[in-house]
């Protein structure tokens, strides 16, 4: 009668998580083909001068990663706390902030990393300049787990409610602003020729940050959420 | 079982004074009463008399508003809930996308697995042999009850807090239920199952907790207990909490 160890908890858990997505994966495009629509448009709206893209390019695709991203964040807990796993992943023996950040990273693997994929492609299409390019890419490699896991403690503190969607978007656009201005302002600052390691440095510092963090506020949010 | 002397150990769940309200609108309590092991207690109520609210408390979910939770003699908090408590609540907790064995390997991975037992014999000893590899999105209403049924049995745990096991099961799932409630009161656990009174847990004559002001079909006198409220609670036997269980049974 003892239950089993965490890491078994963890690994049931991530695999389960990625099962789910697997099994649903017509869903898991959605985020990517919204980002390449949004990316796409701009130069409807613009006009197609390169030069003008080059100068957004970067803050265009990181805007559009950032909505993809808070397009899918809902899904995170809604899911569990629907069918009652949630109650489950609460009763266990094990820490919930740890059983959490499993979630969060699977969710981060599952939408973020496929757009991470598409990001250079995303760059191309608006002429993105050669210094730029990876340095937009470093920076959303900082910014979409950072964003993530922000996200992750709004979608906890939300879940209880029903038609959360906009109280989520304006609990959560606040806290994405920040990251937003340093990635890209890195980005900018590449492109103007100016050093732009600080704002890269400054998003690895907060992204370190959450990775202790959120996890136990989202914990403690869920809580909340449930009772 | 002969159960050995309960007044040396700890109940397994024991309430005092619980009670829970929502929004200052009481909901259930003051309750008073102990689960000690081999024991089933029925809990009784209406529709909203607040049966689940007063699993969920139970199982730590829900903080009570007045009184403490006492789990082997140690009180539960919020912040460290006991590995000890399996919950079987009105959503099942399982994922319609996975298979009924997928799910249950998931709970094994998150909450351990009783000795002895397998995601596959839990899943045979709810009489699903032959589903293991069904998407639970297949299954019926009573055959997922069953995969949920097999999920409790499957942790390692003494005590089980079931909210309407009866729920959606055929007369042969019925008598699976308590087939399984025997067996579970006889190796030592116990378990608290609500109902709003269609079916019951019928072998031997299980204590009751009362949980509707309305009818008083086994509401004991309850001194202090009853609110001035329309939804009343009471808790059978309140006098003595700790008496030894098996004097109520047959």
């Amino acid at each position: 009668m003892k239950p089993g160890s965490t890491s078994a908890a963890c690994a049931a858990l991530i695999r389960r998580d990625l099962t789910l997505v697997w099994r649903r994966r017509g869903d898991a495009v959605n985020p990517i083909l919204f980002a390449l629509i949004v990316v796409a448009l701009f130069p409807f709206a613009l006009g197609p001068e390169p030069e003008q893209l080059r100068r957004i390019a970067a803050g265009v695709v990181f805007v559009a990663l950032l909505l993809a991203g808070l397009l899918a964040l809902d899904t995170l807990f809604r899911g569990d706390y629907e069918d009652g796993s949630l109650e489950q992943l609460v009763l266990s023996p094990h820490p919930l902030a740890l059983l959490l950040a499993c979630k969060i990273a699977v969710h981060w693997l599952t939408t973020a990393l496929p757009l991470l994929l598409v990001a250079p492609l995303l760059g191309e299409l608006l002429h993105v300049a050669e210094p730029v390019r990876w340095v937009l890419l470093g920076a959303l490699a900082l910014a979409t787990p950072l964003l993530s896991l922000i996200g992750a403690v709004c979608v906890a503190l939300t879940v209880g409610m029903h038609r959360s969607g906009m109280l989520l978007a304006l609990l959560v656009l606040p806290l994405y602003v920040p990251v937003l201005i340093f990635g890209a302002g890195a980005c900018n600052a590449a492109l103007a020729g100016l050093p732009y390691v600080a704002p890269l440095l400054w998003l690895g510092a907060a992204l370190v940050l959450a990775l202790v963090l959120a996890p136990l506020a989202c914990a403690a949010a869920l809580r909340i959420s449930l009772s | 079982m002969p159960i050995p002397d309960s007044h040396d150990r700890p109940a397994l769940l024991e309430a005092r004074g619980l009670a829970f309200a929502r929004n200052d609108e009481p909901i259930f309590g003051p309750l008073d009463f102990a689960l000690h092991p081999g024991e089933v207690v029925l809990m009784e109520g209406d529709n909203g008399a607040g049966k689940t609210t007063l699993l969920r408390v139970l199982s730590g979910l829900l903080a009570p508003s007045a009184g403490e939770i006492r789990l082997n003699g140690e009180p539960l908090t919020l912040a460290r809930l006991s590995p000890q408590v399996a919950l079987l609540s009105h959503q099942a907790g399982l994922k319609h996308d996975l298979t009924a064995l997928e799910n249950l390997a998931f709970a094994a991975g998150l909450h351990g697995v009783r000795a002895g037992l397998s995601p596959e014999s839990a899943l045979a000893g709810v009489g699903l042999d032959g589903y293991a590899d069904v998407p639970v999105r297949q299954l019926s209403a009573g055959q997922k009850k069953r995969v949920a049924l097999a999920r409790v049995l499957l942790a390692p745990v003494g005590l089980w807090l079931l909210d309407e096991p009866y729920a959606n099961l055929d007369l042969d799932g019925i008598r699976l239920v308590n087939r399984l409630l025997d067996h579970h009161a006889r190796r030592g656990g116990a378990a608290l199952i609500t109902s709003h009174g269609a079916y019951a847990y019928t072998s031997g004559t299980p204590r009751r907790i009362s949980l509707h002001g309305g009818s008083s079909g086994s509401r004991d006198a309850l001194g202090s207990g009853g609110t001035a409220e329309s939804i009343a609670a009471s808790a059978a036997p309140t006098a003595a909490p700790t008496t030894a269980p098996s004097e109520n049974r047959a």
